[in-house]
């Protein structure tokens, strides 16, 4: 596969505050790459920077081969999408679109034709004689991605692109945008705060913290093998349950009161001493089918959360909190004692000091 | 409501309905007449002014001399106005206000576009454009907004003249537009400001440079700040006396400086009635634009949420 950007040793600073510093990002032809991370990683300053509206401080960009590091965001072969859709509210949805063309002087045959092609995609052929402000805002992000679409670039750059929108025009314009990938096969950079779209439209995700790519893999290694605690705890919801402990051989001793067995967990760099095990609250659980999982206990329950599909409880082993979750015919409630058990394998294991895997 | 009520309702089920229901009715207290009674006297103690002007201006000499001066003119005539207009002295010269108008009417046609044209590409530039030291710029023209005229007038004398521009039509458009400046800046860099960021960058992606996206995309959004900004600029540059005085020269010189003149000869009667109409006259085209464009005015002030 072919690489179609590519980031070289990236630094951007703000005067003494560093963004950026040393980043290195392959994406490759056609892929869908969701830069993923809190307010502040730096995830949409990066995202500036391909488009070439920040100059950045140090390093490369290349764009399809074409280093295009010094270059105007027009010359990049992008097409970008905005949080606040960014629609010029004095023209027509039509102008909208063609906007960009027009400034470079197109014929207005070939106008018209990429206009009346990217509105067909997008399905906003009734709207295109309206303005912005006549529009709802699924409408206008579909136009505003149709501004994109228009340009007829190798790269598709989207800045929070879905955050403006309620819950369900969220979900629907998600799959939408993941149909348009698998339509057109463009490279597709993607920012978002949102675990869940990042974890749906990506082939890859990058998770950002202080400007630093965390993890770079696809959403299952993402979900199943986080590299650092960071990553563990900002994919999934809720968040995973992070038990302190010593370690010594494959034993994890909590707080003496504990020592759960690590059996099936594959260490990469087993180091005794301090260490966290991280376990998914979707991968404990209770009743009968904990009798057959590695590890076991009795808990008490403290909180039932019903969330309709299943239920998320809250309990404490050896003295720290612990959630998991069971399906919603399991009957739970406050005070109750249960079994509950899970498989250290499907855990993830920190050492307490770096924050790595181990 | 206490426990023993709310038990007794929720026991029995019934609700009483004979309580409160729909809206409150407007109760007319003797608080509220006082407000408006007073609301109502000081507006007319402020109109009394006017009041008199206007039928000062419409009276004869010789009836002014009785000193009614709230009365109603006994004998309507509409000399003193058109005196004032045409024929009133200044000086030597005796054309009236109307020379005066009529370069008051050139000063303001000129000077406001022109203060307009470049504080809207300053605002522009200095909300999009930024670069090193352009808050610097900024700053030190806002500063500008705090100096007082009188402070920079004799080198501002000093320069107009080392450039031949002092007492000539551009040497006055030329310091109405300096003194506009740093209030016009502010104001459509604050309005610039406001837009959505990202209304800029999407037009760098489309290909558009500094021009395009101030003219096509910009300019057009700008519409009811302007509104704002000419009647400032129209009203501030009519009202305009001393830097029409300083730097018009005889040729140029405006209309308030012109009524100043009319007002202030010395020679032979007081004309009372002609004054107070070269007055309203002289008064006459601000209070045009506010009663014209007052709903605009409160428009551009709200405009801070023009979003798209």
């Amino acid at each position: 596969m072919t690489t179609s950007v590519s980031i070289k040793d990236l630094s951007l600073n703000f005067g003494n505050v560093k963004v950026l510093e040393s980043l290195d990002l392959e994406v490759a032809q056609g892929e869908f790459i969701v830069l993923l991370g809190p307010s502040g990683c730096g995830k949409s300053t990066l995202l500036n920077c391909i488009a070439g509206l920040l100059d950045v401080s140090d390093g490369q960009i290349f764009i399809s081969g074409k280093n295009v590091t010094w270059d105007e965001p027009k010359d990049r072969g992008i097409g970008m999408v905005f949080q606040s859709y960014a629609l010029y509210p004095q023209m027509t949805v039509e102008k909208n679109l063609s906007f960009g063309l027009r400034v470079a002087r197109m014929p207005k045959a070939e106008v018209d034709a990429r206009v009346k092609r990217a509105s067909e995609i997008l399905q906003i052929e009734p709207l295109l004689q309206r303005k912005p402000v006549e529009l709802s805002g699924g409408q206008r992000q579909r136009v505003a991605i149709g501004r994109a679409l228009v340009r007829d670039v190798d790269v598709f750059l989207f800045d929070e692109p879905l955050s403006n929108l309620d819950a369900k025009l969220r979900n629907d314009l998600r799959i939408e945008i993941k149909r348009l990938h698998a339509r057109l096969k463009n490279t597709m950079i993607y920012v978002t705060h949102d675990q869940i779209e990042a974890m749906t439209l990506a082939d890859r995700i990058a998770i950002m913290k202080n400007g630093v790519i965390q993890q770079l893999a696809d959403p299952h290694t993402i979900y199943n093998k986080p590299v650092n605690l960071f990553v563990a705890g900002f994919i999934g919801s809720p968040s995973m349950n992070f038990i302190k402990g010593d370690l010594s051989g494959t034993t994890l001793s909590v707080d003496g009161q504990a020592n759960i067995p690590l059996t099936n967990y594959q260490f990469a760099n087993q180091t005794n001493g301090a260490s966290i095990l991280g376990i998914r609250p979707e991968h404990i659980v209770v009743g009968d089918e904990a009798r057959k999982m590695p590890v076991q206990m009795e808990s008490e329950i403290e909180i039932v959360e019903p969330m309709g599909a299943d239920t998320v409880a809250w309990t404490k082993i050896a003295g720290q909190s612990l959630t998991f979750r069971a399906a919603a015919e399991v009957h739970l409630e406050p005070g109750q004692k249960v079994l509950i058990g899970f498989d250290p394998g499907r855990g993830s294991v920190f050492n307490a000091a770096s924050g790595n895997r181990i | 409501m206490t426990a023993e009520a709310i038990s007794s309702r929720l026991a029995s089920g019934v609700v009483d309905s004979s309580g409160p229901r729909g809206p409150k009715p407007k109760t007319v207290t003797v608080g509220r007449i006082g407000v408006y009674a007073f609301l109502i006297l000081s507006a007319l103690f402020f109109l009394m002014p006017l009041w008199v002007m206007v039928v000062t201006s419409l009276k004869t000499m010789p009836e002014i001399r009785e000193g009614h001066l709230f009365n109603w003119p006994a004998l309507l005539t509409f000399d003193p106005w058109l005196k004032a207009w045409d024929t009133a002295c200044t000086g030597r010269d005796c054309n009236g206000l109307k020379p005066g108008f009529w370069n008051s009417v050139k000063i303001t046609a000129l000077s406001v576009p022109v203060s307009i044209v470049i504080a809207m590409i300053n605002g522009y530039a200095l909300s999009f454009w930024k670069y090193k030291g352009s808050e610097l710029l900024f700053g030190i023209l806002i500063f500008g907004a705090f100096v007082p005229y009188q402070v920079v007038i004799y080198p501002l004398i000093i320069g107009m003249r080392e450039l031949s521009l002092f007492g000539t039509l551009p040497g006055i458009v030329i310091v109405h537009t300096i003194f506009g400046m740093p209030i016009l800046t502010l104001l459509y860099r604050n309005f610039f400001a406001s837009l959505p960021i990202e209304l800029f960058k999407a037009g760098r992606v489309d290909g558009a440079g500094f021009w395009g996206i101030f003219f096509r995309i910009m300019l057009p959004m700008s519409v009811p700040i302007t509104i704002v900004a000419i009647i400032l600029q129209v009203t501030g540059i009519w009202n305009d006396f001393l830097f029409g005085t300083v730097f018009a020269g005889r040729e140029n010189m405006p209309m308030t400086v012109q009524l100043n003149n009319i007002v202030t000869t010395t020679t032979g009667i007081r004309e009372y009635n002609v004054n107070m109409a070269a007055t309203i006259l002289t008064a006459a085209v601000p209070l045009v634009v506010y009663f014209i464009s007052g709903k605009w005015f409160v428009r551009g002030i709200a405009a801070g949420a023009v979003k798209g």
